[in-house]
């Protein structure tokens, strides 16, 4: 009995060090700051990429989008010569459906993992799109072709087969707390922390990693790369807060999650938003959420309106676990 | 968004309501709180017997009783053909009155009454109290014995019932006196005789101790002592006061017991049967002529009723299902399905439900999983499920009856819509999340369904959700306030151990560097 109790700690010791809960972060924050009416901007990726390309945040460019069954065998023009590509669903959340085609020769379409698909094999996948498989609710779905994000050489050697992004947590624009999602062969090239993706907790000060974890136990090294996480930098690091920070005024959005990513070309691109961010970000960074939330709402109250690099730079301020740039 | 005033108003409004509607049911309408409690309805019979006189109109009045102190009367009819039937009222006391024109040879006539026993029973109407007749005459010399006793027992009592219990403590010493007073007949008439003459308001009255199965019985007589205006039954023989136990008071308002005109040789006998009764069943007969306020499930056609009490139940499968999700953190799939698993089981009985779902759901997903290979529109894979999963049911319905198993037949309870959306969500998750999460959600759901069965399928929860329309507002107002719960769940308390844990040391570490800092320069050197 007391064995199986040592498993779960107090309440009171997750409050102390200010652990936000679920329950806490749907009634406290998600119903409080994100309007209704507004998750259809981020839970339909089409519309998302509509508007971010409307203020002026960069997207990766869309190839094309496809709404019914008749349109799935205009596929192949659609996508051309295009050696390399990514098809995801517009409602798709966690990165479900998504299928990301490096290469592409006679007909033969090549995953990450080396898996040659044929053509029949992407027209259903394209067609569970279609039919709701990977949306919220299983309603009809619309299917996004984007172009390939190269990502930076610095990441490298820190991912299997996925696209590491980085996870920004905003209140009312304000940065609070960011993280990497670098994918594993154990999370089969998905960057799901359950699954077994590595999550870094990133500083927000500098972007330099701050511990990593995988199965919420804290790590040293890539499991499959060997590279030492602690070493972790994300370049561009105060371009990649002030993009994050402008989807504030983009969306409307007071409590959203930013993925972002690194493009070699184009630097940082807004990969996609979440109206109902996880809460893993916390174990990733050994740090509770609602101390810094707190802070934000506080400086919220006060009316003080900003622009997001000064948000940024008052989140760098304030949430920095690193002394400044060496 | 609404104000935390408006809102914990109306948690406290309809918990209070619910509360109170609840009380209202148990207190007005006796419905008790735990079920299973039974009670007695005893059947009274009275028969009276009497020779009519050749051609002459016949009138026979017995008296008879009314709800009293911990008996409700329910219904009395009388079987006596031949005989015009009605009541009259006297002295607050009910008459029964036969009359016909003529009759002949020996006449039984029959009058039989349902009473309840009744904790909470009062006196329906208002006997008036019996004045004393102090215009008795006795011959000399016994009113001068009586007067005696009567000094002798107020020189020794306080009040009316404990002069009352020494007149009989004095009758009980044989003495000459007392022998000569005995000798003159009945007793219960004597002590009430003192009693006039000692002007203390007091009556004779006859009822029937109820033991089951008696028949033939005659009245016993009591005393009944006014004091303060408040009756009180002494036993005549003993003193006792208080009603005795198992005691229907059937004359009590100075009266005789039957009056019979146009006849002699009258006679009452007495015969009962006790039935033991759910409480549910005595008080529907007991309440059954206030219909409009005794408003609950009882009140519908019984065919309606079953139906309204499985819906009655879900409120508390949807409670469970929010508390669990809410507060211990379970994953399910499917929101509700929980809830409707555990109403097949309520049907099939626990273990030929969980054995009859696992199998199901496990035969679905293998054909699932083939279906995925041929790649259809998400519609007719559905439909497709729902298809197999029907012919699953059926088959093991048919297949465990032919072995004799009579229990397989119920498997066709389940919801087959809502298993084959499990089984193709759970699939789903299978290929997304692999199978550790399958297993995760599938158990979830299953413990889920199995508390929520648990829970619906006690007698007590079902007696007070069918009695207690109020207890729905009552987990409304309990949902109400989950709805509004932001702690942590149980299993984040889990979740973030590690996490919390490692926040710990490394506070620990940084507020001893801290107080280190001093005298830290030289081991700082060190390292």
């Amino acid at each position: 009995m007391w064995q199986f109790l040592k498993n779960y700690t107090s309440p009171r010791k997750l409050a102390a060090i200010g652990i936000m809960g679920m329950n806490q972060r749907n009634c406290l924050y998600i119903s409080r700051y994100n309007p209704r009416n507004l998750y259809p901007l981020v839970d339909n990726k089409l519309l998302t990429k509509k508007i971010a390309q409307k203020s002026g945040v960069t997207v990766p460019k869309l190839i094309g989008f496809i709404r019914h069954q008749y349109e799935v065998r205009n596929f192949e023009t659609l996508v051309k010569s295009r050696a390399s590509f990514c098809i995801k669903p517009a409602h798709g959340s966690g990165g479900k459906g998504i299928l990301v085609i490096v290469d592409s020769h006679d007909g033969s379409y090549i995953k990450p993992n080396g898996d040659a698909l044929s053509v029949s094999d992407i027209e259903r996948h394209i067609t569970n799109i279609l039919a709701g498989l990977f949306s919220l609710g299983g309603k009809p779905d619309i299917v996004l072709i984007e172009e390939l994000i190269h990502f930076d050489n610095v990441f490298e050697n820190y991912t299997y087969e996925g696209v590491p992004d980085t996870r920004v947590i905003l209140l009312k624009g304000y940065p609070v707390m960011c993280m990497m999602r670098l994918s594993t062969a154990a999370s089969d090239g998905k960057a799901n922390l359950h699954q077994g993706a590595v999550g870094v907790g990133i500083d927000v000060r500098t972007g330099r990693a701050v511990r990593a974890v995988q199965y919420g136990r804290p790590i040293e090294n890539h499991p499959d790369t060997g590279n030492k996480l602690l070493d972790l930098k994300v370049p561009q690091w105060i371009k990649v807060l002030t993009l994050a920070s402008s989807c504030y005024e983009m969306s409307g959005l007071g409590y959203i999650g930013c993925d972002i990513v690194l493009d070699k070309d184009k630097g940082p691109m807004l990969l996609e938003l979440n109206a109902r961010p996880g809460l893993a970000i916390q174990i990733a960074n050994a740090a509770g959420l609602l101390p810094r939330l707190r802070k934000v709402e506080r400086l919220v109250e006060s009316d003080v309106r900003m622009t997001p690099a000064e948000r940024v730079e008052w989140s760098r301020k304030e949430f920095g676990v690193y002394e400044s740039d060496d | 968004m609404v104000s935390r005033g408006s809102y914990y108003f109306l948690v406290a409004f309809l918990f209070v309501l619910g509360i109170g509607l609840m009380c209202y049911r148990h207190f007005a309408f006796e419905v008790p709180w735990f079920p299973g409690t039974m009670r007695s309805v005893w059947s009274v019979e009275a028969r009276v017997e009497f020779d009519p006189a050749e051609n002459e109109p016949v009138t026979v009045k017995l008296t008879v009783p009314g709800t009293q102190d911990g008996y409700t009367v329910l219904s009395e009819s009388s079987a006596s053909p031949d005989y015009g039937f009605s009541f009259k009222k006297s002295r607050g006391q009910k008459i029964a009155v036969w009359t016909t024109r003529s009759a002949s040879e020996h006449q039984v006539l029959y009058y039989k009454m349902n009473v309840l026993e009744d904790p909470n029973a009062t006196v329906s109407s208002q006997i008036p109290v019996p004045r004393t007749d102090t215009s008795i005459v006795e011959s000399d010399a016994n009113l001068k014995i009586l007067n005696n006793i009567i000094q002798n027992a107020r020189e020794k009592s306080a009040d009316a019932i404990s002069f009352t219990q020494e007149l009989v403590q004095i009758l009980n010493t044989s003495d000459q006196e007392t022998a000569l007073l005995k000798k003159n007949g009945n007793r219960s008439r004597l002590i009430v005789k003192m009693l006039d003459i000692a002007d203390v308001p007091a009556r004779v009255v006859r009822g029937l101790q109820l033991k089951d199965k008696r028949r033939r019985q005659s009245l016993i007589e009591y005393v009944e002592v006014y004091q303060d205006g408040k009756p009180e039954l002494i036993n005549p023989d003993t003193g006792e006061a208080g009603n005795p136990k198992d005691f229907l008071l059937w004359e009590y308002s100075s009266q005789p017991l039957l009056e019979l005109k146009g006849g002699s040789h009258s006679a009452v006998y007495f015969s009962m049967i006790e039935n033991h009764v759910s409480v549910k069943t005595a008080i529907q007969s007991k309440f059954a002529h206030t219909e409009l306020l005794n408003f609950s499930v009882d009140s519908l056609p019984i065919e309606e009723q079953s139906m309204f009490k499985q819906i009655l139940l879900l409120p508390i499968g949807v409670l469970i299902v929010v508390f669990l999700r809410i507060i211990v953190g379970i994953k399910t799939s499917g929101t509700f399905m929980p809830v409707l698993i555990a109403m097949a089981f309520a049907q099939t009985s626990l273990g030929v439900g969980l054995i009859g779902f696992l199998t199901i759901v496990s035969i679905g997903l293998i054909i699932r999983f083939y279906l995925a290979r041929l790649n259809l529109l998400l519609v007719a894979r559905i439909s497709t499920v729902i298809i197999v999963v029907i012919g699953i049911i059926s088959c093991l319905a048919v297949v465990t009856y032919k072995m004799g198993l009579a229990d397989g037949m119920k498997l066709t309870f389940f919801p087959m819509i809502i298993i084959s959306w499990t089984i193709e969500r759970l699939s789903i998750i299978w290929e997304e999340e692999g199978s550790h999460e399958v297993v995760v959600q599938g158990l979830g759901s299953l413990f889920t369904a199995i508390i929520a069965y648990l829970a619906m399928n006690s007698l007590f929860i079902q007696h007070v959700t069918f009695n207690f329309l109020g207890l729905q507002l009552v987990i409304l107002a309990g949902i109400l306030l989950m709805g509004n719960y932001t702690g942590y769940r149980l299993t984040e308390l889990k979740r973030f151990k590690p996490v919390a844990d490692e926040i710990e040391l490394m506070s620990e570490k940084k507020s001893s560097d801290d107080a280190d800092e001093g005298s830290g320069a030289d081991s700082a050197d060190r390292k």
